[in-house]
């Protein structure tokens, strides 16, 4: 197993310790307490400890094995073998934090890739080496346009349409902090830019949105950023990636951050988790960007390296005074993001998006067409979509199940003024037929 | 050589992969929301794999080599863990599927929540933070919803020893507490008298971290503990040093309130070059109600021929979401997996060996280097990078030298209270011989610096760079790719 020691080897051990027992090396600890009789079950071999994943992993029914049209923040899409290849090297899989660049020369490479990937992506200057993910990521947006302004400025507009988790969590980052106003909550989820607009004030610090929105709507904020530019506020957009293919960038906008869930860039849904939070910005906010950056520099003999950088803001250094705590990232998933976009490249990402745009937009087409359903969110979206439907959102997810097929999100759940409204996902991994059998599924519901 | 960049080898036009044809009839994209030009390489799959490859032959890593970092719990991650992971059931689950088609999932963090529970002797844990300096903030945000709860408000300030990691104090102040620091001992243990002078009313917990980052078990933990309950503050357990405990002592018996566990330490999951990481926490049942959610509970009771019914749950006064979904699923696998082969007395074994491994190291190296707190250790000591007779040889000179060696160096300068630190954990997953290598070179080390100082100033002299100029990274601030005209 992974506990090397032979009895001999440790009577040595011990011998050159100086203590009798491996017990006398636990003497500081209260003796009452000392040795518990933990109530777990017993040991498995690895062939026992595999088949009873084997069993739990069997006992799902996953996008796999269903036609999925679930999204809503976390999206099915094909990993190409490369980058798992790449990601299980034990060169990269169990190396630590590439604080000794000398002997990281290979991660921290990686990561400024990583950089310069997600900042071309998004049209932004530079981008940190990741956060947890897209909600955290939204949140320290926040945290940053709050130190920008000194805690001066307290209002914080979040969009309706920004994915509900991603606001519940800049909630909670928030929370430490005084007088926060939190406003956009009680607008109408499917409100336009123009209705954001009327939120500004001099005392906004930052405006979130999200592009495509949760609802899967795009819209060019370039005006509605012009006008919080004038209220002396901060834009941040939480942007799917992928969309980026062939979506005008948050950086064209004029946006001051682009954040977002990097997942769509070929991680696998593993039910939320690992995940990957991407943060960039204009060159002249670097210095107050959460997290680790990489930058480039060279040795004594002029050979090109990579270092962590500015880390006098992070918390190892900065201690109560940097605005983050955050250490530990997402470093491997960035790198399988890495891999991926450098082999997808210019070519794939694009008709990686223009595969899932047109797929979503023939859904939508036929479902529109259906009686009893109506496709509620106007065009132009990206690849999701709001239907209302004719019943319950589950009760039509049970049939369409019965379908092998995975329904969309019951909007209900989030907006209770969206109650009987389904949001539609739709990826490359669903084919024209499935589109068709879903059509027919709901139609069958409407008409059972 | 040095590796050019995925930018470098791009060449226009080259593909890499390609999707199906598109199967549905087309639509225009949406005219004024189209992107001009789209900077991305453009490089073949043999490109991508050549360049990811030799970038990984760059990297210092535990299957290639010893890693005695200090703090980090660097120990043999299973390779069976990552073809779990993998198991098509978990990694193609969609985080917002019905419950009743994710039971596989549910079960299996449900036990994880009891399992985790049980080893720290907690009533409760959550999952979902994503790393543990957000298992800390989840802690931290957990006594103030407490404190505010009853209504008392006047508690801003948090207590953490200076023997801390630096993430403590950063992640109070982002809970809006003051932070107040502790003094250690002559032992190496939290001074009480330091404790007592500050522990009033106003004092919202203490975090600790036991073993402490000196890599002692603090002799007076109880009667610290004590006396911040008895004035009316929580105890938080920095969850980083759970491996010297592991069947040793539960936390939870020695009265800590709330503790984090680091996944990616303790319990084998890789650290990925900085993460992914995850940092479930654990409270006592005062703090139950207060978790984040989602929490997975039993909504449906079972019986003898039907399994419960797992889903979520949302704890009664929850401090709110502290994520996306439920957090860092794929290391929940792994780290159940990784318990399910150890079961309680493999526990126990992973905790005295790494003991016996620090205490082996330390009892050789300790008449080379001077080791401030001599006493038995935990799972990690520190000793000083100084040596009397090299005045001029630092820690960061001997930690380069080691790289010569082909040792990764142990944690340096922290904890901040040790001079010219060097903070040293084996883990339990190293064998003698490997740790007699270590010191007879470390001893090497010691009398090269004695002998011949400059060959330790200008190392490490045989990895792919030599030291780095940080001064010039920070002044220029290359942080991106130069682009070649031709993207």
């Amino acid at each position: 197993m992974f506990t090397p020691h032979t009895d001999s080897e440790r009577e040595e051990m011990l011998r050159v310790i100086g203590v009798r027992k491996l017990d006398d090396l636990f003497a500081d600890v209260p003796i009452k307490l000392r040795f518990p009789n933990l109530e777990l079950p017993p040991a498995f071999t690895e062939i026992e400890a595999r088949m009873q994943m084997e069993e739990l992993a069997g006992a799902n029914e996953t996008a796999h094995d269903l036609a999925c049209f679930l999204g809503a923040g976390a999206y099915y899409h094909y990993t190409p073998a490369a980058v798992d290849a790449i990601i299980r090297r034990g060169e990269f899989l169990t190396a630590y934090t590439p604080y000794q660049p000398e002997v990281s020369q290979g991660t921290l490479q990686a990561v400024f890739e990583f950089q310069s990937l997600i900042a071309n992506l998004t049209g932004m200057d530079v981008s940190n080496a990741s956060h947890y993910d897209g909600a955290t990521a939204t949140a320290e947006a926040a945290v940053m346009a709050y130190h920008h302004f000194r805690g001066k400025r307290t209002r914080f507009i979040l969009s309706p349409s920004l994915n509900p988790q991603y606001r519940e969590v800049v909630k909670t980052y928030m929370g430490g902090y005084e007088n926060i106003n939190l406003a956009g909550e009680n607008l109408d989820p499917l409100c336009q830019p123009d209705d954001l607009a009327s939120l500004l004030d001099d005392n906004t610090a930052l405006l979130i949105v999200q592009y495509p929105d949760f609802f899967g709507r795009i819209f060019d904020f370039t005006a509605l950023i012009e006008k919080a530019h004038q209220f002396g506020a901060l834009v941040a957009v939480a942007v799917n990636p992928m969309s980026l293919g062939v979506l005008k960038t948050p950086g064209a906008m004029g946006a001051d951050i682009a954040v977002g869930e990097g997942q769509s860039l070929g991680l696998p849904l593993s039910f939320g988790g690992p995940y990957l939070g991407f943060f960039a910005t204009k060159k002249e906010y670097v210095r107050k960007i959460a997290g680790r950056l990489v930058g480039e520099t060279a040795d004594a003999e002029g050979r090109r390296g990579y270092v962590l950088t500015l880390t006098a803001r992070e918390q190892h250094i900065r201690r109560e005074k940097a605005t983050s705590n955050i250490c530990t990232n997402q470093g491997l998933m960035a790198l399988a993001t890495t891999v991926y976009m450098s082999l997808l490249g210019k070519h794939g990402l694009k008709q990686l998006a223009n595969l899932c745009y047109q797929k979503a937009h023939y859904a939508a087409e036929q479902i529109s067409k259906l009686d009893g359903y109506s496709v509620v969110s106007q065009r132009p979206f990206f690849h999701e979509f709001v239907v209302k439907c004719p019943k319950p959102v589950d009760e039509i997810n049970w049939h369409l199940l019965d379908h092998d097929i995975l329904g969309g999100y019951d909007l209900g759940q989030d907006y209770p003024s969206l109650a009987g409204h389904m949001l539609i996902a739709v990826t490359e991994m669903v084919s024209k037929d499935e589109i068709d059998a879903l059509c027919e599924a709901l139609e069958e519901v409407n008409n059972g | 050589m040095a590796e050019p960049t995925i930018y470098e080898i791009s060449s226009q036009d080259r593909i890499g992969f390609r999707f199906p044809a598109c199967d549905v009839p087309e639509t225009a994209l949406p005219e004024g929301l189209i992107r001009d030009e789209l900077p991305m390489p453009e490089v073949s799959e043999l490109d991508v794999i050549r360049h990811f490859t030799n970038l990984s032959r760059l990297n210092y890593s535990i299957d290639s080599g010893y890693y005695p970092l200090g703090s980090c719990t660097m120990k043999y991650n299973p390779k069976i863990n990552e073809e779990v992971a993998r198991l098509p059931g978990f990694a193609f689950s969609h985080p917002l599927q019905p419950v009743e088609t994710v039971q596989g999932n549910l079960a299996m963090m449900y036990e994880l929540q009891l399992w985790l529970a049980e080893i720290c002797g907690m009533a409760g844990v959550t999952l979902q933070p994503a790393a543990g300096a957000q298992g800390e903030y989840t802690g931290v945000l957990i006594i103030r919803a407490y404190h505010h709860s009853r209504g008392d408000l006047k508690r801003t300030k948090m207590l953490i020893p200076d023997s801390a990691h630096g993430t403590n104090p950063a992640t109070s102040a982002m809970s809006g507490f003051e932070v107040v620091g502790i003094t250690t001992d002559a032992n190496g243990n939290v001074d009480l008298d330091a404790l007592k002078a500050v522990l009033d009313d106003t004092v919202a917990g203490l975090m600790l971290t036991n073993p402490n980052t000196l890599g002692l078990f603090d002799q007076n933990v109880e009667e610290v503990i004590r006396l911040v309950h008895e004035a009316g503050g929580l105890v938080y357990g920095d969850g980083a040093n759970l491996n010297a405990l592991l069947g040793i002592v539960r936390p939870g018996d020695l009265g800590f309130d709330i503790m984090h566990f680091n996944l990616h330490k303790t319990f084998s999951t890789p650290h990925g070059g900085g993460g992914p990481g995850s940092g479930p926490v654990g409270v006592a049942k005062h703090l139950v109600e207060f978790l984040p959610f989602p929490l997975v509970g039993i909504i449906e009771e079972g019986d003898e021929e039907t399994p419960p019914l797992y889903g979520f749950v949302r704890p009664e006064k929850t401090i709110g979401r502290m994520k996306s979904f439920h957090g860092q699923f794929g290391m929940m696998v792994r780290a159940y997996n990784y318990i399910s082969m150890h079961g309680p007395d493999g526990l126990r074994d992973i905790a005295e060996s790494a003991v016996l491994n620090a205490n082996y190291l330390l009892a050789r190296l300790r008449n080379t280097y001077n080791v401030p707190f001599d006493r038995i250790c935990m799972h990690e000591f520190v000793m000083e990078g100084h040596l009397d007779d090299a005045p001029d040889v630092h820690a960061l000179d001997i930690a380069k030298r080691l790289m010569d060696y082909d040792f990764h160096p142990p944690t340096n300068y922290f904890p901040l209270i040790v001079h010219e630190a060097l903070m040293i954990e084996p883990t339990e997953t190293e064998n003698k011989q490997t740790l007699d290598r270590f010191a007879d070179v470390l001893i090497k080390i010691a009398e090269e610096a004695r002998t011949n100082p400059d060959l330790l100033h200008t190392a490490p002299h045989h990895t792919p760079v030599g030291r780095l100029d940080e001064v010039r990274a920070a002044k220029e601030l290359v942080l991106c790719c130069w682009l070649p005209d031709k993207i």
